[in-house]
């Protein structure tokens, strides 16, 4: 019998279990009762194509989806897509929005497009390993709390409690600033982008883990998982193969979440010149940097990295909210 | 009542206490108080400075200084634990030390930035409330006209949006752009601090004072406002589609009785959880509001004490906003009782 203690292998094999109800030829053998196969016996479709139909006739989300992975491509290929170099040696500074800088151009003469194209890596990647990491500590912490109970439990609740009572930005802020380019024990010389992605991780893991707890609590009473423990599954298979694929639709949700609050946080942070800092450019950085403009006809320096973050957290908050519809069995799309 | 509020506030006594250990400890091992002396040829003052805020102990060795005193050269160091009941006696009793850039006294600096403040959050709650109430009760009760889902459109941009980046573009369009198309001598509404130079009288001064206020309120509350418009819409539709809103129209009581009565009522009591617990990232919202409208509030002296390195403010910053949310919490708990006779607090 396989076992698996991988997140992402338990989500593969629960779309492969359910398989053979559609017809589709199963992806392998499946070992071990199939949860996700069961709870859908009267219907035709599986889960999982049900959810890809709801999710695909949700058109704002699915149009989001799509501006994202334009985004996400633009800021992978920045070096092949832009017309100038990060710092250039000719110089035409300050000139609006023009055929040959669609941006316009910052008081160093730079191509704000290609600062713009080159921001984006740092700003999205940011946003995408944040919620990553997040989802993995907040996802085992809040199995652990909602599964065992005890002292995990009153732990954590303690730990969040506190988290809630500190304002978070200011907590960043201290920590970005006194950690920052310093030699730490165990992890060694930190650059400021590891810092900024690791204490993000460190102040959004709890609400995803919060989220986890309140569905481990209420599933783990279930009569499935009561026969499963019957039919001698240990607490890790139960955890991992019977009551987590069941809940991928609302942590998954959260992390697009997370995606969103995670690069306004940096940008916040940067922008105030507490995250991170020149040379390193997100669209943070960029509006710090260009803070003077405000109040003067070189105010399009601002609206470009702006309209790009709104844009783009916009776009986080309707794929969001597209996949919730699409998980919520209740939905009525 | 009574006792439940008293318990509430003893309860909240062991979190508060437990906030501040990781506070104290947070912030002592990521800034160093004595680094500013660091370059300093003259032991004494980093030693007297390290003394004030309980880093070192008697015994001390003295030498006589040039001017004639005597001048500490070397003292115990005093362990953390130490530092720590040092530092938390201190703090209750109101004894936060004195800034390191300005050598004012900590109690006195926020103090002064807490009433800039708490202008900026009572005006930001009070309009917040006002406007996201007045629009969730429309949206739900005109649920699907297009005033609701403009309001609908507008609310996730409002979520969306990055306040530091609403704030500047208000400044650019509210005071640079109206005065350029307008030809304004003054701008419409002012980007810099709460008070300005205005004529004599009341109402001069109270429309120069609103002047100033509505950027900064406008921008410290954007992502509020649009997020309690949706609960409050939310909670108002949940309401208004249950049977006691049905029995009460069937009774023949008019519409508008209904809705503010009967519906916005009941439909108020989960928008106030959302709201003491949003509270808490006002608080935090103050930082990027008060920095763009050079505001000189409890998020300005924090944004300045941490880039100057004065690390003396720090702790107690942290900790009056701790005391802070933990209140506003408990007031929410309170209202919720209060509004909601089918709770009981005991």
């Amino acid at each position: 019998m396989k076992t698996t203690d991988d997140i992402g292998g338990v989500k593969s094999e629960a779309r492969a279990a359910v398989d053979p109800v559609t017809g589709t030829p199963a992806m392998g053998p499946t070992s071990g009762p199939n949860v996700v196969a069961e709870m859908n016996e009267p219907s035709a479709r599986s889960q999982w194509e049900m959810v890809r139909r709801r999710f695909f006739r949700h058109r704002v989300a699915v149009v989001a989806g799509l501006v994202l992975v334009g985004f996400y491509l633009v800021a992978l290929f920045a070096p092949q897509l832009s017309r100038y170099d990060l710092n250039p040696a000719t110089l035409s500074t300050l000139h609006g929005p023009t055929a040959a800088h669609w941006f316009g151009t910052d008081e160093l003469g730079r191509d704000q497009l290609t600062r713009i194209m080159y921001a984006a890596r740092v700003s999205l990647v940011i946003g995408l390993l944040v919620a990553v990491f997040s989802t993995v500590i907040g996802t085992l912490i809040g199995a652990l709390a909602g599964y065992f109970g005890g002292w995990i439990d009153q732990a954590l609740m303690r730990v969040t409690d506190l988290f809630l009572i500190v304002p978070g930005i200011a907590v960043l802020a201290i920590a970005q600033k006194g950690l920052v380019n310093k030699t730490l024990p165990l992890v060694g010389h930190i650059s400021q982008t590891t810092l900024i992605v690791g204490i993000l991780s460190f102040l959004f893991w709890q609400s995803i883990a919060r989220v986890v707890r309140g569905l481990f609590l209420s599933l783990k009473e279930k009569e499935y998982i009561e026969a499963a423990r019957a039919s001698g599954a240990t607490s890790w298979r139960i955890m991992f193969r019977h009551v987590l694929p069941n809940i991928v639709g609302p942590i998954l949700v959260n992390t697009t979440l997370v995606v969103g609050t995670a690069i306004i946080t940096e940008s916040t942070l940067s922008y105030l010149g507490l995250g991170l800092n020149p040379p390193a450019v997100s669209w943070g950085v960029m509006m710090n940097q260009s803070e003077s403009a405000v109040g003067s006809a070189n105010a399009y320096l601002i609206y470009f990295p702006g309209l790009a973050l709104l844009i783009t957290v916009l776009c986080v908050n309707f794929l969001g909210d597209g996949l919730r519809d699409a998980f919520d069995p209740q939905s009525s799309h | 009542m009574v006792t439940f509020v008293v318990r509430r506030i003893a309860l909240s006594i062991p979190i508060l206490l437990l906030a501040s250990v990781l506070v104290f400890f947070f912030v002592r091992e990521t800034t160093d108080p004595l680094a500013k002396y660091a370059q300093n040829r003259d032991v004494s003052t980093k030693i007297n400075a390290g003394l004030d805020i309980g880093m070192y102990q008697q015994p001390c060795r003295y030498v006589t200084s040039a001017a004639g005193g005597r001048a500490p050269v070397s003292c115990a160091k005093t362990s953390r634990i130490k530092q720590y009941t040092f530092w938390l006696s201190h703090f209750v009793k109101g004894d936060m030390g004195q800034s390191f850039t300005t050598n004012e006294a900590v109690s006195t600096k926020l103090a002064r930035g807490f009433t800039n403040t708490l202008q900026l959050i009572v005006w930001g709650v009070l309009i917040s409330a006002l406007v996201a109430v007045a629009v969730g009760v429309y949206s739900a009760v005109r649920q699907y006209s297009v005033l609701d889902y403009t309001f609908t459109g507008l609310a996730f941009f409002g979520i969306a949006m990055p306040p530091f980046f609403f704030g500047l573009m208000a400044i650019q369009i509210f005071s640079y752009q109206f005065s350029v198309w307008f030809h304004l001598h003054n701008p419409l509404f002012f980007s810099i601090g709460l008070h300005g130079n205005h004529g004599p009288g009341f109402l001069a001064g109270l429309l120069d004072y609103s002047r100033h206020l509505v950027l900064p309120v406008a921008t410290l509350t954007v992502q509020i406002i649009a997020s309690w418009s949706r609960y409050q819409r939310a909670s108002m539709l949940d309401v208004m589609n249950s049977d006691y809103i049905r029995t009460a129209r069937a009774k023949g009581l008019s519409r508008a009785t209904v809705v503010l009565k009967h519906g916005l009522r009941n439909a108020l009591i989960p928008l106030v959880t959302v709201m003491a617990i949003d509270i808490g990232a006002l608080f935090g919202g103050l930082l990027v509001t008060e920095q763009i409208f050079s505001i000189g509030g409890m998020g300005k002296i924090f944004i300045d004490a941490l880039t100057s390195g004065d690390t003396n403010v720090l702790l107690p910053w942290l900790m009056i906003s701790a005391v802070f949310i933990v209140l506003f919490n408990l007031l929410a708990d309170v209202l919720y009782g209060t509004l909601d006779p089918r709770i009981r607090l005991a």
